[in-house]
């Protein structure tokens, strides 16, 4: 049992480490970094599109593709130990995760020979971005129940209605879309995929005001958008089909850091300098107890990770232990936030440091609520683990046997 | 990297499941429960010839000479099967006192003696109901007469020797005292648990060795409950395995509203929660694994991560295996209480998880200075 690389892990982190060292700069280990779009600044989509474009020069981009598309053919481990390599550095961040991660891989699953020719590399060169047209106001956990339309004109496709929480929308070129394409068929059957393009007529791209006050989404609205039959991938109702392999290539983030930006070093500190009882807060049985819980969660998912890459590393596929991740992550890092906001009393609720306060806290408590949602409700991550991991029987359905335009859904009013 | 047992550990793992499936039935347990037994003395022989009770004892002593992610694998499966044997009392914390502070001579005796299935050991520390501290101890120890009290001690009543912790002039030391020898008193105690029985013991004058120098016991007992509590937390985690797995197995084969229970939303999200609370376990069980085998200085935190996160997830599994079972749950004849009493009594077994997560935290701000 360890965590050592082998020789050839060893030998390729110091190839990642000498390319990183002449091309970027290490980053302070303790300065805050953003780690969602929404706290990104400036003029980052260029930045990582200049990154992206340094990167696949230097043959390190889309490390396991295949190298007719611009990948390296890397493995999986290699793969990984270029992320934590370049986690080191003061990198853009990176605006490709879903076009990289998931579509790329779903146009080579269900391509033609011409999308693939046509896309993928355009995909790793980074510019040409990509986002997901998944989520609509009314099917989002569930998915299938989508009511955007595509209705067949000549070579192509009309499409119509509304989709939501599609992040980087508004700098994309491409977007991957699930369209209804028959309302009379059963809920599943009469979904087809297509590619759009975002810039076509009729694509209205509205960014969504998040209850934290930013903006990391939006929502795509399509009026009369022309889409040529060219840019439909895989057969006309096979789309439910192509959406699970773009779902099963959602990886959660192996080897990543989850949880906010506050950690348990931070929370000492904080209860080092303020008290209870005219006391520092460290002395009090009742935070010592809660700050060992909390750290016994994040070394948890820690060497959760570390069993997960421990797989890749022997050349195995990650077990399920892996599901629970951002389950776990999302709630802890809600407790902690309001724990942190606790320990400041009538302090807590402010939200600049003008005060003395330190709003690391509440900026944590504004964010959580938001991750318990993305990419997979707390519910539906325990429906996984149920269904999937433990095997334990799906529920009753009613929506199964009827035409979908007599399955009721969305709000009652 | 390989951060997981090796193919060698997880056969080994299975071989004690295999023999435990056969020789620690649940029937088995409830007999020696109901007898008021002790514990049993068929499977501690058995165990003691398949080498476990010698498993990281070294080979000069008449042990296997493994090291401790061996011994993490018996003890995965001595919690599954909540085998009735003196098994973490003998193994992870009398042989481990031994090792790590015996001369040469109490090496022979004890770790011979243990290794062989001839000698029961135990360790003794607390003296009263609350939590262990320094000022907590009032047995003396004068150099070869030990007096004094300890209470609860874990196999004390079946024990042939015990570790015990007491004053030595204006320090504490750990001592080695036999239990059949004069001015020793033992007396059964009532409690969850019968098959991890617990005992007073009461010191006269009793004959007693010093293990290690004067003065040092409070710190050898903390580092041997450190490495002891790595291993009972595999030991946890096997029990809330097994727990889980039953009440699992339950579920899918009892139907009610015309559908296997294991079908309800509210059913499976708890069951997920459970299964989430014993992976954050044993990734942390790993951790301290790798800390304990490698003697390495994160080892403090990680064992005291992995005690609290079993604990916790055998607590939580073992909770809702009673209430997921139904009102058979809170039957004598269902098995549900057993894992429920046993779950309890290692939780409490080496200080409680409040113990732990004082130690734990008291680290961590160590660490952030």
């Amino acid at each position: 049992m360890d965590f050592n690389d082998s020789p050839e892990e060893a030998a390729y982190r110091a190839k990642v480490r000498e390319w990183l060292d002449a091309n970027a700069t290490l980053r302070d280990p303790d300065a805050p970094r953003a780690n969602m779009l929404d706290e990104a600044e400036g003029d980052y989509v260029q930045k990582a599109k200049d990154w992206q474009l340094t990167k696949h020069e230097a043959g390190w981009a889309c490390l396991r593709w295949p190298k007719e598309f611009g990948g390296q053919e890397a493995t999986a481990m290699e793969s990984v130990i270029f992320n934590q390599e370049e986690g080191r550095y003061e990198v853009p961040p990176s605006i490709y995760g879903i076009g990289h991660g998931m579509l790329g891989p779903t146009i080579m699953a269900h391509g033609t020979d011409d999308q693939k020719k046509r896309f993928l590399p355009n995909m790793v060169k980074g510019d040409e971005v990509w986002c997901q047209l998944f989520s609509e106001p009314d099917a989002g956990s569930d998915l299938a129940g989508l009511k955007t339309s595509a209705v067949k004109d000549g070579d192509d496709w009309i499409i119509n209605g509304q989709k939501i929480w599609t992040t980087g929308a508004q700098f994309c070129k491409w977007g991957m879309l699930v369209a209804r394409t028959d309302p009379n068929a059963v809920k599943h059957a009469g979904l087809t995929y297509f590619i759009v393009d975002m810039e076509a007529e009729g694509v209205d791209i509205r960014p969504i005001k998040q209850m934290s006050g930013a903006s990391g989404f939006n929502e795509v609205f399509f009026s009369d958008v022309r889409v040529p039959d060219a840019n439909r991938l895989d057969a006309v109702g096979n789309g439910w089909r192509v959406a699970i392999t773009t779902l099963m290539n959602e990886r959660s983030s192996i080897g990543g850091s989850l949880g906010g930006g506050v950690g348990i070093k931070d929370l000492v500190k904080l209860a080092q300098g303020v008290e209870i009882n005219d006391k520092p807060a460290i002395e009090d049985g009742g935070v010592r107890r809660k700050i060992a819980d909390f750290a016994v969660r994040r070394s948890g998912l820690k060497y959760t990770g570390q069993r997960s890459l421990s797989a890749l590393s022997q050349g195995a596929t990650p077990g399920p232990e892996a599901s629970i991740g951002k389950l776990v992550a999302a709630i802890m890092g809600l407790e902690m936030g309001e724990f942190g906001m606790e320990l400041q009393g009538a302090g807590g609720i402010l939200t600049s440091d003008e005060a003395g306060a330190d709003p690391a806290w509440q900026h944590t408590y504004m964010a959580m609520p938001g991750l318990r949602h993305a990419g997979g409700t707390d519910e539906i991550l325990r429906n996984i683990i149920a269904e999937r991991v433990l095997g334990m029987p799906g529920e009753p359905r009613m929506d199964k046997e009827k035409p979908f335009k007599d399955i009721p859904s969305g709000t009652a009013r | 990297m390989n951060f997981d047992f090796s193919e060698e550990q997880k056969l080994l793992q299975q071989t004690a499941k295999e023999f435990l499936e056969e020789n620690s039935s649940l029937v088995h347990v409830r007999e020696i429960f109901e007898a008021d037994a002790g514990y049993s003395k068929a499977l501690w022989k058995g165990a003691a010839e398949l080498g476990w009770l010698g498993v990281s004892i070294p080979e000069e002593y008449g042990g296997a000479g493994f090291g401790y992610l061996e011994a993490a694998m018996i003890a995965g499966e001595i919690g599954a099967y909540l085998a009735p044997i003196p098994f973490s009392s003998t193994v992870y914390l009398a042989a481990e006192a031994i090792k790590r502070a015996g001369d040469d001579a109490q090496k022979t005796k004890y770790l011979t003696g243990i290794a062989s299935g001839d000698l029961v050991g135990t360790m003794a520390t607390t003296e009263k109901v609350g939590s262990l501290t320094e000022k907590s101890i009032n047995a003396t120890f004068d150099g070869s007469k030990l007096s004094g009290t300890k209470l609860p001690v874990c196999d004390g009543d079946e024990a042939d020797f015990a570790i015990v912790l007491a004053k030595e002039g204006s320090g504490l030391s750990l001592v080695v005292v036999d239990l059949d020898a004069a001015g020793v008193e033992r007396k059964k105690l009532q409690s969850l648990d019968p098959t991890r029985a617990q005992a007073q013991l009461t010191f006269n004058d009793a004959s007693a060795t010093r293990l290690g120098a004067a003065g040092e016991g409070w710190d050898l007992a903390q580092d041997v409950l450190t490495r002891a509590a790595v291993l009972m937390a595999f030991e946890q985690l096997g029990c809330a395995d097994r727990a889980f797995q039953i009440t699992f197995d339950f579920m899918m084969n009892r139907y009610a509203f015309g559908r296997p229970i294991a079908s309800f939303q509210s059913l499976k999200h708890r069951m997920a929660d459970l299964y989430a609370d014993r992976e954050v376990a044993r990734s942390n069980c790993y951790w301290a694994a790798w800390a304990l085998e490698n003697d390495h200085e994160e080892l403090r935190e990680a064992a005291a991560s992995a005690k609290i996160s079993a604990s916790d997830a055998l607590d939580h599994t073992t909770v809702e295996m009673i209430q997921m079972h139904g009102g058979v749950g809170y039957t004598w004849e269902y098995d549900c209480h057993l894992f429920y009493r046993r779950g309890k009594v290692l939780a409490h077994t080496l200080g409680t998880t409040d113990e732990w997560r004082e130690k734990l935290v008291t680290k961590l701000i160590e660490d952030a200075a």
